[in-house]
């Protein structure tokens, strides 16, 4: 347990000490979203309606975003070498980074949602909602980017490998999501979404570090 | 802890162990055993296969052919090994202290005091400094104290005096003194001389 | 280690020296070659000339002959993949890692031709080349996802470290491929709850059927019959690598 708030504490720290990480995931997001006006026009009732897809791709870019500096700069100084030899093992090191990658990379997009749903004209119910569905999808979309992160890191130019490689595989993150949020099929079917979400992110949470740490462990071999 | 009691058994024994990358080979048909309380010395040419061979001996490799195993070590005590490699994996950002704590932590705090060992390498008066300023020396410093805030009877140190000025040197041949009257085993691959008695030598060649 | 080491060779520890393996499945191909050859010879005649044209489609139904066979095949080579995967984890038996990287291009290529099909047959059907029907849009996904492994195993340099990796990653595309079809299927139920064309559908006359069955198994064997071959030239290929290795090294010593 030491060992897993010690890597927690270590990746917080770090991400809090270069500051500048976090506001650039977080501008990344805005601005993703507030250039979609510009792109399909100002109107009103267009942008409400696609409000939520709008929010959900921009928060599923900038989590793809960051997963290069997962486990890259541990790689290239040596940590990753001191994981498999530490008393912690490698798949609760996994959580440890999952966790942090989720407070670093998804919360600061969440708070910073209200902005977004202020400027794409959303009302206040449908924000309710969103909200809601980010928070019960997001550890998805940060299980599944630990898990390219960790496939990809052996590789030496895998930057762009993860995102791509990930990106299929969190498809039903996002239609669950958007479902979630989206009046098409009723309130019966948007809670089912939600359900779904929440049964995705504990599925991948769960599954995840044991997938991203038998990888690590077999690709730097 | 039973582990002080436990090393007194232990041995480091390699048969027919080759080990290299993909399927190059770089060193083929080594058999040693290393006893506690003594060591071995890795030389050779650049590229003969010594930090792969710890590398391999670490576990962090695996093996091409042959057998390593630590006779006399009980799984459930945990990992029994310290492998120093090129990469001294101190990041910029976190302070000296911060560093080692975290290292304490993935490895377990049943050695010295962090404190304790800070001071003993001599980096105590610049604990709250961001490692990423530290020379190489100091970073080696550094990674000298992980050895002794986490116990493992097994150190694998590679190169461990590269970037050391003579009071450096003098601290790691105290601390690899120490740790082998405790009843260690160190494997140490280098190209300086280091004046620990319970050193043999193995010359690794170039592979044909 | 414990299971290699013993000293009988069973025939599964035979076939897993590369070797041995192109040796002994050398005299399969040309059988499979002619059995691909004949069966797509009856299949085609039957397609062509020994089966109706829909009435609501006319001779475009032939593309079903085509697009079934190779969609069947985009989810069949995924399980091949997965299979061989499971070997490589479980047992490291070099020729499932020799499987899998022969598969994930033959898997990319079917699903490809499915969806051009698919797409073929969309034209005349619902009047435009791509629907976002859920059978569709899954096959999409799942084109990408065989892309993304292709992907992976060129990155790698290693290929050991690469299978094992991509072993790994192609099980969990294994466990998330029914969750995306059941997730894809209900956003387009959501989205067009308008019935679509189902191809299956059990209203279908043995005229349609037979052609269908043959050019289902012709499509078959012609994947075993690719993926051996790929096999052997994948078994060479590291075979050269591993001697041009040994000569740039007796170059340097």
């Amino acid at each position: 347990m030491t060992g897993f708030l010690g890597v927690l504490r270590r990746d917080l720290r770090l991400a809090l000490a270069g500051g500048g990480d976090i506001l650039t995931l977080v501008l990344f997001f805005v601005i993703v979203g507030a250039i979609v006006p510009f792109a399909v026009g100002p109107d009103r009732e267009l942008l409400a309606r696609i409000a939520p897809g709008v929010i959900w791709i921009a928060a599923f870019l900038a989590m793809l975003l960051g997963l290069d500096k997962l486990f890259r700069p541990d790689r290239d100084e040596g940590t990753l070498a001191l994981y498999r030899l530490a008393d912690l093992s490698l798949p609760g090191m996994v959580a440890a980074k999952v966790i942090a990658h989720w407070l670093t990379a998804a919360l600061p997009l969440i708070v910073a949602s209200p902005f977004l749903a202020l400027i794409l004209a959303m009302d206040m119910d449908t924000y309710w909602r969103t909200l809601a569905s980010l928070l019960l999808g997001t550890p998805a979309l940060a299980a599944f980017g630990t898990f390219g992160a960790a496939v990809t890191v052996a590789i030496r130019r895998g930057g762009l490998l993860a995102p791509i490689l990930i990106a299929p595989l969190s498809v039903p993150v996002l239609i669950f999501g958007v479902g979630a949020i989206s009046p098409l099929g009723g309130p019966d079917q948007a809670s089912a979404a939600m359900l779904f979400l929440a049964a995705l992110s504990l599925m991948a949470l769960a599954l995840s570090p044991f997938a991203a740490g038998l990888a690590i462990d077999w690709g730097e071999e | 802890m039973t582990r002080g009691q436990a090393q007194l058994r232990l041995s480091l024994e390699a048969q027919g162990l080759a080990c290299g990358y993909g399927e190059t080979a770089l060193a083929t048909d080594l058999s040693f055993t290393v006893p506690s309380g003594s060591g071995l010395l890795l030389r050779g040419p650049n590229g003969a296969g010594k930090s792969t061979l710890l590398l391999t001996l670490a576990g962090l490799l695996q093996p091409l052919a042959g057998q390593i195993a630590l006779v006399g070590h009980d799984p459930d005590d945990g990992p029994a090994i310290h492998h120093c490699g090129h990469r001294n994996a101190v990041r910029a950002r976190l302070t000296v202290r911060q560093t080692l704590d975290f290292w304490a932590d993935i490895n377990g705090r049943n050695g010295i005091d962090a404190a304790a060992a800070l001071d003993r390498v001599g980096l105590a008066r610049i604990a709250g400094l961001d490692a990423g300023y530290l020379s190489a020396g100091q970073q080696r410093r550094l990674v000298l104290a992980r050895l002794l805030v986490s116990r493992r009877p097994v150190w694998l140190l590679d190169e461990p005096s590269a970037a050391l000025d003579a009071d450096g040197q003098a601290l790691l041949e105290a601390l690899l003194d120490a740790h082998l009257d405790a009843g260690g085993i160190a494997i140490i691959a280098t190209h300086d001389a280091i004046a620990v008695e319970r050193l043999r030598t193995l010359t690794l060649g170039v592979a044909a | 280690m414990s299971i290699d080491d013993t000293p009988k060779m069973s025939w599964w520890n035979r076939l897993a020296h590369p070797g041995q393996f192109v040796n002994w499945t050398r005299p399969l191909i040309w059988p499979l070659v002619a059995v691909t050859a004949a069966l797509f010879a009856l299949g085609l005649w039957f397609a062509f000339f020994n089966s109706p044209a829909d009435y609501q489609m006319g001779d475009t139904v032939r593309i079903m002959y085509v697009h079934v066979p190779t969609a069947w095949l985009s989810q069949f080579v995924y399980g091949a993949m997965a299979v061989s995967a499971i070997g490589t984890l479980v047992w490291r038996h070099p020729m499932a890692d020799v499987s899998m990287k022969a598969a994930a291009p033959l898997g990319a290529v079917f699903t490809a031709m499915a969806l051009f099909t698919g797409s073929m047959w969309g034209r005349p059907t619902w009047g435009t080349f791509w629907e976002w029907d859920g059978r569709m849009t899954s096959t999409l996904i799942l084109l990408f996802i065989y892309l993304g492994i292709v992907a992976l195993w060129r990155a790698f340099d290693d290929q050991l470290r690469a299978a094992r990796v991509v072993a790994i990653f192609t099980l969990v595309g294994a466990i998330n491929v029914p969750i995306i079809k059941f997730s894809v299927d209900w956003w387009s139920t959501l989205h067009q709850p308008a019935s679509v064309f189902r191809p299956d559908g059990p209203t279908m006359p043995g005229s349609i059927l037979t052609p269908l069955f043959v050019m289902f198994f012709a499509f078959t064997f012609l994947f075993i019959t690719l993926q051996l071959v790929a096999m052997h030239t994948e078994v060479r290929r590291r075979r050269v690598m591993t001697l041009e290795r040994k000569a740039a090294r007796g170059a340097g010593a």
